[in-house]
């Protein structure tokens, strides 16, 4: 039991830094400002979360684990509010997005 | 009055967690200062329906449940797109409408949409949200609407 | 594995600094900021763990609020040139 918890674990905690990683990519490689949010996105929901329940696998039932849940729940609150926030404020002072043209569609 | 008793549950349980230390000295200062924060938020009147809503806690375990899911799905079809050396999106601009009636409601709607990767909500006024898409099965995605009626359908349980 | 971890952590921040110092719009620059304060909060937590030493897990809980906080500071000032008034 204590091996499955332990292998879990491991993966989540590969998983989190490798999806982290292809958001850094993601932030490098993306054209324009508004694409490269969605980059930020991943990092932000998907990444963090495999890489805190990996370590709240290795804590195990424990006051670290709520407190790992608590970070977890913050970063899911704040980070689309802040996210939304520099968008928000990017269109309102003229940046425009880049996008494809209608004729271009598949 | 019940909302109120629910608030200084949570600070308290919350205190709990983040303090560790269970003397009968630093519990009193633990009781004393969740007393002040609920004295502070009920003269800025925001244990209210918007402020602590509690009638959402049973929706949002189904809601939260889908929500993850669809963020699974949507983290590992971007990752695919950033990884692929061609870069293959397609980034566009779409207003879809905010089916729900309270500000609360609409919240959580822009909040789910950017929350999920691929989608990320610019601009929302009179119930319109103006979403910047990348891909455009994101975007169609949203203009069908599952999320929307998922999250009208949260707001409406109590 | 908490160095795997850390490692993947920090050539993320890597590539978020990148982004921060070749812009090129001041955006862009807040978002690099905002993402690079997001992972610095996981490797903090990270860290803890692999010292043995979990009391790590406040600071990362600190950061998590101020690195919100901080981002919505600097997009007041960036829109208004002042933080203060509403």
């Amino acid at each position: 039991m204590d091996l499955i918890v332990y292998y879990a674990s491991w993966a989540l905690l590969s998983c989190g830094a490798f999806l982290c990683a292809v958001g850094g990519l993601g932030i490098l490689r993306l054209p324009d400002f508004y694409s490269r949010q969605h980059a930020a996105g991943i990092t932000d929901t998907l990444g963090s979360a495999f890489v805190l329940i990996g370590l709240m696998l290795q804590s195990g039932f424990s006051l670290n684990a709520a407190k790992l849940v608590m970070i977890l729940i913050f970063l899911i609150l704040t980070s689309p509010v802040a996210t939304h926030a520099i968008a928000q404020a990017a269109r309102q002072s003229g940046l425009e997005p880049k996008v494809v043209a209608e004729e271009d569609e598949a | 009055m019940s909302r109120a008793l629910s608030l200084s549950t949570l600070l308290f349980a919350i205190w709990l967690i983040w303090s560790g230390h269970y003397t009968p000295l630093l519990l009193a200062f633990g009781v004393l200062s969740c007393a002040l924060v609920l004295l502070v938020s009920h003269r800025m009147r925001i244990i209210d329906p918007e402020g602590h809503p509690t009638h959402l806690v049973r929706g949002s375990l189904s809601y939260g449940l889908w929500l993850t899911w669809a963020l699974i799905q949507s983290n590992i079809d971007l990752a695919k797109r950033v990884l692929s050396p061609s870069l293959p999106i397609a980034p566009r601009m779409i207003r879809v409408k905010a089916s729900q009636k309270t500000h609360l409601g609409q919240v959580i709607y822009a909040n789910s949409i950017t929350l999920t990767p691929g989608t990320v909500s610019v601009d929302i006024e009179d119930g319109m949200i103006e979403v910047h898409a990348l891909t455009a099965e994101a975007a169609q995605e949203l203009i069908d609407g599952e999320m929307d009626r998922r999250v009208t359908r949260l707001e409406n349980e109590d | 594995m908490f160095i795997a971890a850390m490692i993947g952590v920090l050539i993320t921040m890597l590539m978020a600094l990148v982004r921060a110092l070749s812009g090129p719009t001041v955006f862009d620059r807040i978002l690099a900021v905002n993402m690079f304060g997001t992972k610095t909060v996981l490797f903090i937590a990270v860290l803890g763990f692999l010292s043995g030493r979990p009391e790590f897990l406040d600071l990362a809980l600190v950061y998590v609020l101020i690195n919100f906080i901080g981002t919505i500071a600097i997009l007041k000032f960036v829109r208004f040139g002042k933080v203060e008034t509403a």
